[in-house]
């Protein structure tokens, strides 16, 4: 799926590692350091970006995608504009957090992992995000949501869809404005 | 370098720290500790300081807000504790301080000195007015070594540390000569806090012996388990502890270079201690001629990008050295030849923070605390269905009884307890014939448990048994390397025999095969990973078989847990006449309105969330839960209705 904002962005993405990689040292043990802020910058890796980092330390683009996806830190594929992420450590897992993300899977109609076709949202389940006191937990952008419940789930999405809307009244008030 | 020379070095340093502290107790200025780690922060602390910050403007009154790292009281947040001298009162904690109250704070305690006595938690010190944190099980069943100084010293400010008597093990070990540390650390019986046990002396004797170019420290702060907090914790709340202990391990062993492995998942962790190097070496503790010596230590951090298996040293190394993260044979050991061929000594966050404290009060000292086998001090972070979740430290040889129901306040809501997981994916449910087990390496490890990563999670008679293996085991399955064949091979089988009895799809014969199976991933396996990650299954095997017969013979959970074996059905007794709530909360629109405006649940449809019966008012309390399914009666949807629905 290249649309046409994806391959710009890929543009961009290409250019700005450019940039970036003579700051590295030729040396293998840098590869992850490398991935790591080009994700954090991009928020994932692309083909293109792996075969540069490759090119770059002199290893084969297989080596980097081996590397890549051996750790769950790196991701393939654009994330969505809001995040969720659903903690499945123990405590959360005793207190149902596996509820709660079939409950973002089914309203999105996406698995966790996946960004809905119009890149608004994605889903991604974690290990453990450190604060089982508050099970079940949910990270919704970037705020913790403690003791989630189901029903909550329903309100977030309403929240989003009130905020969208009042975004796009906004930008018709002004376009109508000008 | 003589001794006495590193201390004129120290000396000023740490007179600018007391000089420092004395200032704050003397300015008459109130000081405002906010708790602010990764857990603070998710119940809100920082719109907590925001408010205060706010209410201090609009009220024009002089106080300092100092951010400090975490207390490990969890089910308390946002802690504050206000230091008001001039109140007469002692440094006061207070709990679930959220906005209103911040308010309600500033206007009664800050400005008319009446230290609202329901939001108190306690004093932090012993006085005549108010009772003690100390006065709580919470509080004084704990031994804090470790964590002494987590949630009351701004992790930030390194003469904090100082002031609390911080470098001073550094600087007595400097004065000594490196083999009078390891001796120390040697007689002191400290173990390695990461699982296994293994004496830390005795690691980092080999590596002094051991002939190599270069030698480098290693803290292993790949917190991978789910549902162990620990280190985080520490690195967030004490980093300067850390790099004492570490600085100290380097000084002992001969290393110049040190490396921190953090998750990189941890990113308030990694900042603080980022933070804390650059202090350390603005005060010559660390970097290049270590207060005037000839010693030397470069420390730096490294982001760990999130695999289970690098815990593991040798993955650890290899994951630093830019491959997959995949055990290596050994010997050779790391301290023989670990990364980049040199000697490698690897330290858990917690065996490094215990050494400054034994270098600086003896190893006779240590001992003292603890069993005889086991010195010292361990850090669980208890969750699941306890009162009081959260991190707690004892000493070892402490019972599971007593940490459950003394320090952590029992099972809420008048359940009955059922088990224990101790060691995270590594570790064993413990039923309740175990809970006069002291806590300690070697009993824990004879219970078939271990003490692993400190993860513990405590469960009521709710859980299921064959779910909790089911979930360690998909993430054992999900993080195994590959390396191994029993391990990739054999966890995913172990898996899909669970995943099968969970559905109520199991054979009998299943039982004897999960027996076996585990036994031989065990013996096939070259790392921790796949030696310990049938623990789950046999442990509980071992203890609740009837769970697993139940799930098996008759298809049913008696735990009402695993979904496909149960069912929702509303009581057409209880349920009250036009009462629509679970009709608004269910996500999938299952309930149905029948006969006499009463509620009924469509099973086809049924996703088996519980929100109904969440939802479902207590007068009425006509959501009933059952299994095997086959129990709840069925009530057809009238046909209309269901068009009109749809």
């Amino acid at each position: 799926m290249t649309t046409p904002e994806l391959a710009g962005e890929e543009r961009a993405m290409v250019e700005e590692i450019t940039a970036m990689l003579p700051l590295f040292e030729k040396s293998r043990g840098n590869l992850i350091p490398i991935l790591q802020s080009i994700q954090e910058k991009h928020a994932y890796l692309s083909g293109a970006a792996m075969e540069m980092v490759a090119e770059h330390l002199s290893i084969s683009p297989s080596e980097v995608y081996g590397v890549a996806t051996f750790y769950n830190q790196f991701r393939f594929h654009p994330p969505g504009k809001h995040q969720f992420k659903v903690c499945l450590g123990t405590a959360c897992h005793v207190a149902g957090g596996d509820i709660i993300l079939e409950n973002f899977e089914r309203k999105l109609g996406i698995k966790d992992g996946e960004t809905t076709p119009d890149r608004e949202y994605s889903i991604e389940r974690v290990a453990c995000v450190g604060c089982c006191a508050l099970a079940p937990v949910a990270v919704v952008d970037d705020t913790v949501e403690g003791h989630i419940q189901p029903s909550r789930v329903e309100g977030i999405f309403v929240q989003f869809q009130v905020e969208r809307e009042r975004e796009e009244r906004e930008k018709a008030e002004r376009e109508s404005g000008e | 370098m003589s001794r006495v020379d590193v201390k004129k070095r120290f000396a000023p340093i740490q007179g600018e720290a007391a000089q420092r502290a004395e200032e704050k107790k003397t300015d008459g200025i109130p000081t405002i500790y906010i708790v602010m780690s990764t857990c603070g922060l998710a119940s809100g602390a920082a719109e907590t300081k925001q408010a205060f910050e706010q209410e201090l403007a609009l009220k024009s009154i002089e106080a300092r807000i100092v951010s400090v790292g975490c207390l490990g009281h969890c089910y308390a947040e946002p802690l504050v504790i206000i230091d008001h001298p001039a109140s007469g009162f002692p440094p006061i904690c207070y709990y679930q301080i959220n906005e209103s109250r911040v308010r309600t704070l500033v206007k009664s305690y800050l400005e008319l000195g009446d230290p609202v006595l329901k939001y108190v938690l306690g004093a932090m010190e012993a006085n005549d007015l108010l009772p003690t944190v100390m006065d709580f099980p919470r509080f004084n069943l704990e031994q804090r070594l470790v964590m002494e100084q987590c949630g009351r010293i701004d992790p930030d400010d390194i003469y904090q540390y100082i002031a609390e008597g911080g470098y001073s093990g550094l600087v007595k070990a400097l004065g000594s000569d490196p083999e009078e540390v390891i001796s120390e650390i040697e007689t002191s019986g400290l173990r390695g806090r990461g699982g296994a046990g293994f004496p830390t002396g005795r690691k980092w004797r080999i590596a002094r012996d051991v002939e190599t170019d270069g030698r480098i420290v290693i803290c292993n702060a790949d917190e991978g388990d789910p549902g162990a907090y620990m280190d985080r914790t520490i690195l967030e709340s004490n980093p300067h502890q850390l790099l004492e202990g570490l600085a100290i391990c380097a000084y002992g062993v001969g290393a110049d270079k040190a490396i921190i492995y953090v998750r990189a998942e941890y990113p308030l962790a990694v900042k603080t201690m980022k933070q804390a190097i650059q202090s350390g070496k603005e005060l010559t503790l660390l970097g290049t001629s270590i207060l005037g010596t000839s010693f030397t230590l470069d420390v730096s951090v490294f982001q760990g990008s999130g695999a289970f298996v690098c815990g593991e040293e040798t993955a650890l190394i290899q994951s630093i050295e830019g491959r997959r993260g995949m055990p290596q044979h050994r010997p050779p050991y790391p301290v023989e030849k670990g990364l980049w061929g040199r000697s490698t000594i690897v330290n858990n966050v917690k065996t490094l923070s215990s050494v400054p404290s034994i270098i600086e009060k003896g190893a006779e000292w240590f001992r003292a605390i603890g069993t005889a086998s086991s010195p010292g001090t361990a850090i669980f972070s208890v969750v699941g269905n306890v009162k009081h979740p959260g991190l707690v430290e004892i000493a070892m040889g402490t019972s599971l009884r007593t940490l459950i129901f003394d320090v952590c306040g029992g099972i809420p809501k008048k359940k009955g307890f059922k088990a224990v997981q101790i060691g995270g994916p590594s570790g064993g449910c413990l039923p309740e014939s175990f809970l006069d087990t002291p806590i300690d390496f070697d009993s824990l490890t004879e219970a078939g448990a271990m003490m692993g990563s400190g993860g513990m999670v405590v469960m009521d008679e709710d859980s299921c048994m064959v779910d909790v293996a089911r979930y360690f085991l998909d993430f054992t399955q999900k993080e195994s390397c590959g390396k191994c064949t029993f391990c990739r091979i054999g966890t995913r089988h172990l898996l899909n025999i669970l995943d099968r009895i969970t559905k109520g799809e199991g054979q009998e014969e299943d039982l004897e095969l999960l027996q076996t199976l585990s036994e031989d991933i065990k013996n096939g396996s070259l790392c921790g990973l796949g030696k310990t990650a049938p623990n789950p299954v046999l442990t509980s095997l071992k203890y609740f078989f009837e769970e697993y017969e139940a799930h098996v013979k008759e298809k049913r959970c008696p735990a009402l847990k695993c979904r496909p074996l149960t069912a929702y059905y509303i009581d057409l007794e209880k349920c009250a006449r036009g009462c629509d709530v679970c009709v608004g909360c269910c996500p999938v629109e299952a309930i149905f309105t029948t006969t006499g405006r009463k509620k009924a649940i469509d099973q086809e449809l049924c996703v088996k969330c519980g929100e109904c019966m969440v939802v479902c008012p207590p007068e009425y309390d006509a959501v009933e839960k059952v299994s095997p399914p086959e129990l709840a009666p069925i009530i057809e949807r009238v046909p209309e209705e269901k068009s009109a629905s749809n």
